[in-house]
């Protein structure tokens, strides 16, 4: 027993000396989705600021939310999509931002930030890292072999039955995530895509289970691979996904050309937000790596590298040409009028949706 | 002196199970089964009631009052829970017998080698281990899909003139499984094998029997044990396999594993996942209990 109580004690003494540790280093603990991030760019901030980052990658908004429901994760920093963003808000999962740390926000794009309000209402809670879009990546060949034209595909490829049967056999994945696809269903349909309703919501499941006998599987990553590898030709995905397809598929040199569109009758933004959860224990730290993080020619250092659209105006001129002019990272104005935002489901609402969604992919 | 120390180690070597039944499996339960009692709320943790066991005995109770069994209602309510815990242990059950099937002879082969062979058999069974449970699984993506190399060989040698469809059907589900959780069954089942008496082989032959009756009547019985731990290391956690349907699996594969993500993730319901949660480990314990129970009032009266 007495040894129990020793090892308790140097628990315990072990905790307060890096408690002490932290309180002369300074160090932010930062919590981002896996390759996202020009490593570089975390050298160069301690080198100006003194901080250490302990960097930390999770690779879904679930893993994600658990951690922080649960509380004491342990992060200063962490990067949720907006759509996540909004329900952990109303959890009280984090602060506010202390604008008075943050004089980069002046760099922000007041096009995005208008939209972010959507999720976080006069965004005091979350500043925008990067966002894009949901839409549809393709093998560029096959598309053009079975469609017989150049032109990028748009949603009748995936939501008119007689189309997409053409490409049952050559293979659809489509995200296993009502909230990603249920609002562009509802969009083809010219419903309102951030209906709630449950009649909406039905036609849209009615919609999708037309077109299930020609999808090959419900699934949030396992398209990437598939896109790259030439297994599938069709999937609805987010551009960031499909632009490592892309990319995956080019170094393999294998034949395979990947390419992403942005359907024509519209597509969701999503938004991936830096926020501080209540907890942090670096609060000042957190701010400073915020604060950096809006330096133009640093988030634009970071787009250059990931090849995603960031929402800081001033750091377009930093851009690679590559990425500004490429019209599926930065799409044009008029694309822009189309792209769309949801806003969450209530509890209920979303049991309404899942259930539907269920139903769709299994037919149970 | 040290016939009560022996008596004290004694002791402690059995509380050392005891202790990790407690704290590996009974309090994380409870924690479990209590939330499952709670309703939703969007709070941190999003759930209530929530009590800490410090706040005092009138704290328990009072938050104690407020618990239900909405949840388990609930799970009633809608079929999906019922069939998904239905095709759960149907596909389990499939994968465990097909398991057996492949893994007894495995496990007769290395009993009957030679005894300096046998060390290396055993190592190249447990040598897959060393990969990555994850990397194996998607290994087996390349091998079963269209293109794969299954079907690249069955079309080059002619077996077949259209390639197979297997990736993301029951049977990736089956292979997959049978695959990850063979050394599980061979295990036991060589265990039990090797260390049998093999004179009552002999005996049996000399008896009468044929090969295969002695086989069936004699060292199929004795190795009874090592069958049934097998059975339930394969079984209990293919019940419950969330990765392998993930990546092998159609969408339509409809599993409790996937159900509970759909609740836990999907929907934010950490009350109703936990009693799906709870509702699992009832359906798999009970039978266990009682097979146990069966077994140990059978070995009792054959004695």
């Amino acid at each position: 027993m007495s040894k129990l109580i020793v090892t308790t004690l140097a628990a315990v003494v072990l905790a307060g000396s890096t408690m002490l540790a932290s309180a002369q280093e300074r160090v932010v603990n930062v919590y981002n989705w896996s390759d996202y991030i020009d490593s570089s760019i975390l050298e160069d901030f301690t080198k100006e600021t003194g901080i250490k980052v302990v960097y930390d990658v999770f690779d879904s908004n679930e893993i994600l939310e658990t951690k922080l429901l649960a509380g004491g994760s342990g992060y200063d920093v962490v990067v949720p999509t907006a759509t996540f963003l909004q329900r952990q808000i109303a959890a009280g999962v984090f602060q506010k931002l202390d604008k008075s740390k943050l004089p980069n926000l002046s760099n922000m794009w007041d096009v995005i930030m208008e939209r972010t309000a959507k999720y976080d209402p006069g965004n005091e809670y979350a500043v925008d890292y990067m966002w894009g879009t949901t839409g549809i990546g393709y093998n560029v060949d096959k598309m053009k072999a079975i469609l017989g034209t150049d032109a990028k595909p748009n949603w009748d490829v995936i939501f008119n039955p007689e189309l997409a049967a053409k490409f049952k056999d050559c293979g659809i994945h489509i995200l296993d995530s009502p909230t990603d696809v249920m609002p562009s269903a509802l969009a083809y349909l010219g419903l309102n895509p951030d209906s709630h309703e449950a009649a909406d919501l039905e036609k849209a499941a009615d919609l999708l289970a037309s077109i299930r006998p020609y999808v090959r599987k419900f699934h949030s990553s396992e398209y990437i691979n598939a896109l790259a590898n030439g297994d599938i030709c069709l999937a609805v995905g987010f551009s960031g996904d499909v632009f490592q397809a892309r990319d995956r598929a080019a170094e393999a040199k294998a034949g395979v050309t990947v390419d992403y569109a942005i359907p024509s009758q519209g597509a969701q933004m999503w938004f991936d937000m830096f926020a501080i959860p209540a907890d942090a224990q670096h609060v000042e730290e957190a701010h400073a790596f915020l604060n950096y993080m809006m330096k133009p020619e640093v988030v634009a250092k970071a787009s250059n590298y990931v090849f995603y659209a960031n929402g800081n105006k001033a750091s377009q001129q930093f851009l690679d040409k590559a990425v500004l002019e490429d019209t599926a990272i930065y799409p044009s104005d008029e694309v822009m009028q189309k792209l769309f935002t949801v806003t969450p489901f209530e509890a209920k609402e979303q049991r309404v949706l899942t259930r539907l969604w269920t139903k769709v992919v299994t037919g149970q | 002196m040290t016939r009560v120390a022996s008596a004290l180690f004694s002791r402690l070597v059995i509380i050392i199970p005891y202790a990790w039944l407690l704290f590996f499996f009974l309090i994380p339960f409870f924690i479990v089964f209590r939330i499952s009692l709670s309703q939703t709320a969007v709070a941190m943790p999003p759930y209530t009631p929530v009590f800490d066991l410090f706040g005092g005995l009138s704290g328990i109770v009072e938050k104690a009052r407020e618990f239900s069994f909405d949840n388990y209602v609930w799970l009633t309510e809608d079929v999906l829970y019922f069939n998904a815990y239905v095709s759960s242990v149907i596909i389990a059950a499939i994968s465990t017998l097909l398991t057996l099937l492949i893994a007894y002879p495995i496990a007769y082969g290395m009993a009957k080698a030679p005894k300096t062979v046998r060390p290396t058999l055993l190592m190249l069974v447990i040598l897959p281990f060393w990969t990555s449970f994850l990397i194996r699984v998607y290994a087996w993506i390349a091998i079963l899909k269209p293109e794969g190399l299954l079907n690249q060989f069955l079309l080059a040698t002619g077996v077949i003139d259209q390639p197979l469809i297997i990736l993301n059907t029951n049977w990736a589900i089956y292979i997959g499984i049978v695959y990850s959780y063979l050394p599980f069954m061979v295990l036991p089942i060589y265990s039990s094998l090797e260390k049998m008496d093999h004179t009552l082989t002999e005996a049996a032959l000399d008896l009468g029997c044929t090969p295969f009756t002695a086989f069936w009547r004699v060292t199929f019985p004795l190795s009874l044990a090592g069958v049934v731990a097998g059975c339930l290391l394969v079984f209990i956690p293919a019940v419950g396999e969330f990765v392998i349907p993930d990546l092998l699996g159609g969408s339509e594969t409809l599993m409790i594993g996937k159900t509970l993500w759909n609740e836990f993730n999907a929907n934010r319901d950490w009350p109703v996942s936990s009693a799906v949660a709870t509702i699992l480990l009832l359906i798999l314990v009970l039978p266990i209990v009682y097979f146990q129970n069966a077994q140990a009032k059978a070995d009792s009266e054959g004695r």
